[in-house]
């Protein structure tokens, strides 16, 4: 499986936990409008997500995703 | 034309919802007259102030009025100008001597509130390659600090020692590391494990700044605050504080060891480009400072007070912010909304002044009736105090 295809993997699965409403979650999915999270679900989402990937997603980077595929794009590129 | 006011639309309709139920507004109270640091007159009715945040009562104290009043009568009514050019008058340089003196640290720079006082401070010290790790309850001035300045902002869970190590791990190397703490937050009354994470803080390398709003005055052996209580001041760079709350009047400030720090006041937009405090504020708040400094006997007191209402609303049976009475703060929690601006009002009705706090001032969408002590409430207005809070809990359906 290619970097990209691994990384989206993972974090739909981490998601998952998350997704109360039981969204089907694509790239184009969108975390506040779509899975309607609060600002403590995107605390945890993204504390587990940081874990998972031993990066620092900060605020500001937070404030430039919307969609799983931007969050994707993002850790592909701290990852490098 | 669009209107730029539709962004307030849910807001609005809200507290029209609210309103509509026939309950006083909350957040419209006036205090027509003020008897004491904790008695007013509200809608014509004798109050007990328990929302004030006025933890050692100096509103009234003999000494601090009487210094505002001779400041006044020899130095005017306002500065009219900024620190550094035509604001920063004797009783400016007096107000940071005895904040130097309270905290025993080498440099005190004064704000014109607390809230500037964090926006400055933070927005200045933290740039653009920098980062700042913060509680994710922090006060709104402390975000906003961060929203002004440059730098890379990441939260972590309150209180959560392990969730801040492992973020200031991941900070690229030799990037510069501020993390800011509060001793008390505000909102349930908890208190910041400090020593645990300061010790973690300077282990990574970052710098430490800890907002003790809350617990000056009252928390600490000197009333220096929680980082005092917890041994580790002598490890803390900034120490950020405000005259509205314990000192009694307005006004925020910065003390620091830091050799450089001085160089703060030109560089600090929030201390630079506004009006300084005028003279009567400083120089009650001087004097409000160094009656501080001895006043272990109230703050005694005080924690007897605290201790007393925490144990009486246990027993009525609501439901608190903490298992244990960790500050001046006791914040009960309401279900909802609705329930806690009915109980806000039967309370007011008794003759109860409490806050109303509600999202998103307050962590997880909670609605609280957040209570301040005074070290002047007397046993017996404490007592008055619960009997209130169980005639109206009854009243709204609260507790059985």
């Amino acid at each position: 499986m290619p970097d990209r295809q691994k990384t989206l993997a993972t974090v739909l699965q981490l998601i998952e936990p998350f997704n109360k409403k039981g969204v089907a979650v694509t790239e184009d999915t969108r975390f506040a409008q779509d899975l309607e999270w609060d600002s403590l679900t995107v605390l945890d989402f993204v504390a587990n997500i940081e874990d998972e990937f031993d990066v620092i997603i900060s605020m500001n980077m937070q404030a430039e995703i919307e969609t799983v595929g931007q969050l994707v794009d993002a850790l592909e590129k701290l990852k490098a | 034309m669009s209107d730029l006011f539709s962004k307030f639309d849910p807001l609005i309709q809200q507290r029209a919802a609210l309103l509509k139920s026939g309950v006083t507004d909350p957040f419209n109270l006036v205090m027509e007259k003020v008897e004491s640091p904790t008695v007013a007159l509200c809608n014509g009715k004798r109050t007990i102030l328990l929302g004030t945040y006025n933890y050692m009562g100096m509103t009234f104290d003999p000494d601090v009025v009487a210094a505002g009043k001779k400041a006044l009568d020899e130095f005017g009514s306002g500065t009219t100008g900024s620190r550094v050019l035509n604001g920063t008058y004797a009783g400016h340089r007096a107000v940071e001597q005895a904040l130097k003196d309270f905290y025993g640290m080498d440099h005190a720079m004064v704000f014109s509130t607390g809230y500037q006082a964090n926006l400055g401070i933070i927005s200045t010290i933290a740039g653009k390659e920098d980062y700042i790790v913060l509680d994710i309850d922090s006060h709104a001035s402390i975000y906003d600090g961060c929203a002004m300045g440059n730098a890379q902002i990441v939260p972590f869970r309150h209180n959560d020692i392990e969730a801040l190590e492992k973020r200031l791990k991941r900070i690229p190397e030799g990037a510069g590391k501020l993390v800011v703490l509060e001793g008390v937050y505000s909102m349930l009354g908890d208190i910041a494990p400090l020593k645990e994470m300061v010790a973690v803080s300077k282990a990574n390398g970052a710098m430490v700044l800890v907002d003790e709003a809350h617990s000056m005055g009252f928390i600490g052996e000197n009333g220096r605050g929680v980082a005092e209580a917890q041994g580790v001041i002598g490890d803390v760079d900034f120490i950020i504080g405000t005259f509205s709350k314990s000192v009694g009047t307005v006004g925020g400030f910065c003390v620091s060891n830091h050799p450089k720090f001085e160089i703060l006041r030109l560089v600090c937009r929030p201390y630079v480009f506004t009006a300084s405090l005028p003279p009567s504020v400083v120089a009650t708040a001087a004097t409000s400072i160094r009656k501080l400094m001895t006043s272990s006997d109230k703050r005694a007191h005080l924690w007897g007070n605290s201790k007393r209402l925490h144990a009486g609303l246990r027993q009525l049976g609501f439901k608190l912010g903490t298992d244990e009475p960790q500050s001046a703060i006791i914040a009960v929690i309401m279900p909802d909304l609705e329930t806690g601006a009915a109980m806000w009002e039967a309370l007011l009705n008794e003759g109860l002044y409490v806050n109303l706090a509600r999202p998103p001032a307050t962590p997880a969408g909670m609605t609280l009736l957040r209570c301040s002590l005074c070290a002047l409430h007397t046993d017996d207005q404490v007592g008055e105090i619960l009997g209130m809070f169980a005639a109206a809990g009854r009243a709204t359906g609260c507790i059985s």
